[in-house]
């Protein structure tokens, strides 16, 4: 984020006909909005939203079901389903600007500098073909690998992602392996091309906890040997907080706080943020302390509210909250939040100073 | 709470599903619980962790005989109901479902779903006394009246979650049975039901078998906690000394793999990560059933299943080597 950015409010993004690319980004989404057609209505599944990754980081996107986290991943890819479209601005990976780019040339990309896993192994991997296929696959398709070749990468693969006897698990197909060794497999097959970027979308929630420890660990150290940048997609707080270097939090299709991870659990500046952190139980905590719930259900994607999507829910609500959403306030160059109360807090402190 | 009244006991609970073998005509058994002993006091909360497939489902529905135990006993009140008619007993203990999308009839209103319990049990003399039964127990649980001639189709996950409540609370249970009910919603609705539970079992003086894999969770709502592998009992103590001071070593190896949501403490924590998987309940392990995955076995674990022995007052732990866990 730079600082003219920040000056531009949220309202008349939409007039601002350029975006311009920070090259230092990996991945640089800026005021993307997105919506999906539907026969009842258009739900914007995305409005305004703004994120960056730099090379190597590891980005954790957190918020609940329908809050755009997954969408906003996908349409990296181009892979926004129908009838979902980007209605406005700009998404540039790696000095691509997706925007522009044709099914070719995504499809020359895919696999190859950026990948996916996703949530649940079960369906993600193919019944009908081995585990060596489907990984063979992705290699005879983005190098000029022979098939001897691409069969032995993909023993390595298999090897690297802490599969014993890939001789064997080569040969086996995917209802032969258990949740935790699927999802290996499914990082083997986005690995297998060492992108410059992962999207985990929720790769551990259909595990077991165990098992969970078992790939978050394993996911993290091939980012250290292979130096790729991750995209973590989660809603368990517990998951980001042992990963991620900076946190992205969504709410309605919106980036309401986005920051270092240590700035987002100590120094959480908007209220969802904060109300997510009090809601969940801790397993040190000594005494019974009763939750602090957020009360309220999820916004309805088809009717939004005007203004701040959480202003229904929030403790702290004010008339203005209602009418209009605020901008993001900065408080350190990497740590921002979009909340009316951080505006006031601001306003407060010049009016002091003058004073 | 009332001094240590044993409202629900099991005693050596086996529950066995035939499965199909490899071969024709073969026939083999899942050993889905195996030998589990525990009681739940009146108005406590006991709570029951454990991967999928551990057999933390299937003793929550046998000890509701939705399901007939294959041997072991199952006491309601000092009663043996291991094998009586259990139609009395549904007005005391009662279950929540893990996922409100599937457990409600999508044809049936709210409030006929919720009604529905009054009528089998005939708690209502007429229409008007039924519905005013029904609008009481929506609003016990948070919803309205107006909801109670809507679809479950028109509500969310949480609010669907509370019907489901609603339903289990209308005979005006002393016992409930829930299964995973927090496990399919977001995370900002999951405080308020477990705030909801804990206000109700506060009002009503209700007894829970709290079933989940979040141990987070299981240890806030919980007075007491039973660890669960492949069938097996392996751990049970007080919530706090279980987080604190388990002695099993699955108890700690499941404890360490939680991620907390404080970076430092994650920083910090060690993890012990657990190789392999969970053995295949149609195959178990020999002698004890985690020692494919234990750091400390040996032969004597393969040997011979390690006894249910009480560490100190009220922990108990079933594994060869407790004193070198320590």
């Amino acid at each position: 984020m730079n600082k003219e950015q920040n000056t531009v409010s949220a309202a008349s993004a939409a007039e601002v006909p350029q975006n311009i690319h920070n090259p230092e980004y990996l991945v640089d989404v800026q005021h993307e909005r997105l919506s999906f057609f539907t026969p009842a209505g258009e739900v914007k599944a995305l409005n305004d939203v703004s994120l960056y990754v730099k090379e190597g980081e590891v980005l954790g996107i957190v918020g609940e079901s329908g809050s755009g986290k997954s969408v906003t991943a996908y349409s990296l890819m181009g892979l926004t389903a129908y009838p979902g479209r980007i209605i406005g601005g700009d998404l540039w990976f790696n000095g691509h600007h997706i925007n522009k780019m044709s099914e070719r040339e995504m499809r020359k990309m895919r696999g190859n500098e950026i990948s996916i896993i996703f949530q649940d192994p079960m369906t993600s991997l193919n019944p009908v073909y081995t585990i060596g296929d489907q990984i063979r696959e992705v290699i005879l398709l983005h190098t000029g690998k022979s098939k001897k070749e691409a069969n032995d990468r993909a023993r390595e693969l298999l090897s690297l992602v802490g599969i014993n006897e890939p001789d064997k698990r080569l040969k086996q197909y995917p209802h032969e392996l258990s949740g935790g060794m699927r999802q290996r497999v499914m990082i083997a097959i986005a690995l297998a091309c060492e992108p410059k970027l992962l999207i985990a979308d929720e790769p551990t929630t259909a595990l077991d906890v165990t098992i969970q420890a078992q790939i978050l660990e394993l996911m993290m150290d091939l980012k250290r040997k292979l130096g790729m940048a991750i995209i973590l997609i989660t809603h368990d707080l517990g998951v980001v907080a042992g990963t991620c270097d900076r946190i992205a939090v969504m709410y309605a299709g919106k980036v309401v706080e986005s920051g270092p991870t240590d700035d987002i659990f100590y120094h959480p500046a908007h209220e969802y943020t904060k109300g997510l952190i009090a809601s969940i139980p801790n397993l040190n905590e000594k005494e019974h302390k009763r939750l602090i719930p957020i009360e309220g259900t999820p916004v309805d994607m088809l009717n939004p509210p005007a203004g701040c999507p959480f202003a229904p829910r929030c403790r702290a609500c004010m008339k203005i909250c209602l009418r209009s959403m605020p901008e993001y306030t900065h408080l350190t160059d990497a740590h921002y939040s979009a909340c009316w109360l951080l505006n006031k807090a601001a306003l407060e402190g010049r009016e002091e100073e003058k004073a | 709470m009332m001094e240590n009244e044993k409202l629900v006991e099991v005693q050596h609970l086996q529950q066995y599903f035939p499965v199909a073998g490899s071969k024709l005509f073969e026939k083999k058994v899942v050993k889905a619980v195996d030998d589990v002993s525990f009681f739940i006091n009146r108005g406590e909360t006991l709570g029951l962790v454990g991967e999928s497939g551990c057999g933390k489902t299937t003793t929550g529905r046998t000890l509701l005989r939705l399901y007939e135990p294959t041997a072991g006993k199952i006491f309601y009140s000092g009663k043996d109901i291991t094998h009586v008619n259990m139609l009395p007993y549904r007005r005391k203990m009662q279950i929540v479902f893990q996922d409100p999308y599937a457990s409600l009839d999508p044809r049936m209103t709210v409030g006929d779903i919720v009604g529905e319990a009054i009528d089998i049990h005939h708690l209502a003399k007429n229409a008007q006394e039924r519905r005013d039964r029904i609008i009481e127990l929506l609003s016990l649980v948070g919803l309205n009246s107006e909801h109670a001639n809507r679809y479950p189709h028109e509500f969310s996950g949480g609010q669907r979650q509370r019907v489901g409540i609603a339903r289990a609370l209308a005979v005006n249970p002393e016992f409930i049975v829930c299964d995973e009910p927090i496990s399919a919603l977001d995370v900002s609705i999951q405080a308020q039901v477990v705030n909801m539970f804990e206000d109700l079992q506060e009002r009503m003086g209700l007894t829970y078998l709290f079933i989940a894999h979040n141990l987070s969770v299981v240890k806030h709502i919980s007075n007491r906690i039973g660890v669960m592998y492949l069938g097996k009992l392996v751990e049970l103590a007080d919530s706090y000394e279980l987080t604190f001071h388990s002695v099993h070593p699955y108890t700690r190896s499941l404890i360490s793999a939680i991620p907390i949501a404080d970076p430092e403490v994650n920083r910090a924590t060690h993890r012990i990560v657990l190789e392999g998987d969970v053995p295949s309940p149609v195959n178990p392990p020999s002698g004890c059933r985690f020692r494919t995955r234990c750091p400390y076995a040996d032969e004597c674990c393969a040997q011979s299943e390690p006894e249910w022995k009480e560490v100190s007052p009220g922990h108990f732990a079933a594994c060869h080597h407790l004193d070198r866990v320590k």
